[in-house]
């Protein structure tokens, strides 16, 4: 379930990226990259777990799919805070600096 | 239970070569007659190509690194890694988990990564060439 949060934050973040003009702007990329890197090191997780459980793997009980789905989410959240401070510290538009500057003017 | 350290080293690796690479670089540019660096514009540098490799390394480190919080695998305090305070047995099984899965996620990276840049390099050949063919047609 954490695999298939991650790639699908992956995918809709390089659909987003690959479709606006603005998204280097926005640093969007990062997002890209750092889903994309968890999907393919849970992707050799789940391979590792698939051989040891067969066809177990994909009957998880009911409180473990939601755990796996809460952490799901609550990575993809992490992803997001990871990005915003990354906008904020690069600043690639210079909003942040410019009204840091406005405020001690 | 620690499988994420194998790809965290690799990251700190990495990120170090492209610092000192894109520095290498840098002073390659500077070096060159003014102008010179126009013939090579359509060219990504490596360093540029191996942060793409450091953003999915250390996205996925940081991401793995909370999942393993989240189960209890590893602690904000000494010694950190949870198997470290369960015996021996605990050690070696985490050991094995960090050969076997950690190199794997690793290599599997790094692999993918290799693809990307071959597919960029192979644009890069495709657009020298298209460039070169231009000016005689």
């Amino acid at each position: 379930m954490t695999l298939l949060i991650t790639v699908f934050a992956a995918a809709i973040c390089t659909g987003l990226w690959y479709r606006s003009e603005k998204a280097a702007d926005m640093k969007i990329g990062v997002l890209c990259w750092m889903f994309w890197g968890a999907s393919l090191m849970w992707l050799v997780d789940a391979i590792f777990e698939f051989a040891e459980l067969k066809a177990d793997y994909f009957t998880p009980a009911p409180m473990d799919m939601l755990n796996d789905a809460f952490l799901g989410l609550s990575v993809v959240a992490l992803g997001l805070i990871v990005w915003v401070i990354v906008l904020l510290v690069k600043d690639p538009q210079g909003k942040v600096r410019a009204a840091v500057f406005k405020k001690t003017k | 239970m620690a499988c994420f350290i194998v790809p965290a080293a690799e990251a700190v690796i990495t990120t170090v070569a492209s610092k000192i690479l894109e520095a290498k670089e840098k002073n390659a540019v500077s070096a060159q007659p003014q102008g010179a660096h126009l013939e090579t514009r359509e060219k990504i540098p490596f360093s540029r190509k191996l942060k793409w490799l450091n953003a999915m390394l250390w996205g996925g480190v940081i991401l793995l690194a909370f999942e393993h919080l989240w189960h209890g695998e590893i602690v904000p305090w000494f010694p950190f890694l949870t198997a470290a305070t369960e015996g021996a047995e605990a050690v070696s099984e985490m050991l094995h988990e960090m050969m076997t899965v950690g190199v794997t996620m690793a290599l599997l990276v790094t692999a993918v990564w290799g693809v990307i840049v071959a597919v960029v390099s192979a644009w890069e050949k495709r657009a020298a060439r298209q460039a070169d063919k231009a000016p005689q047609e």
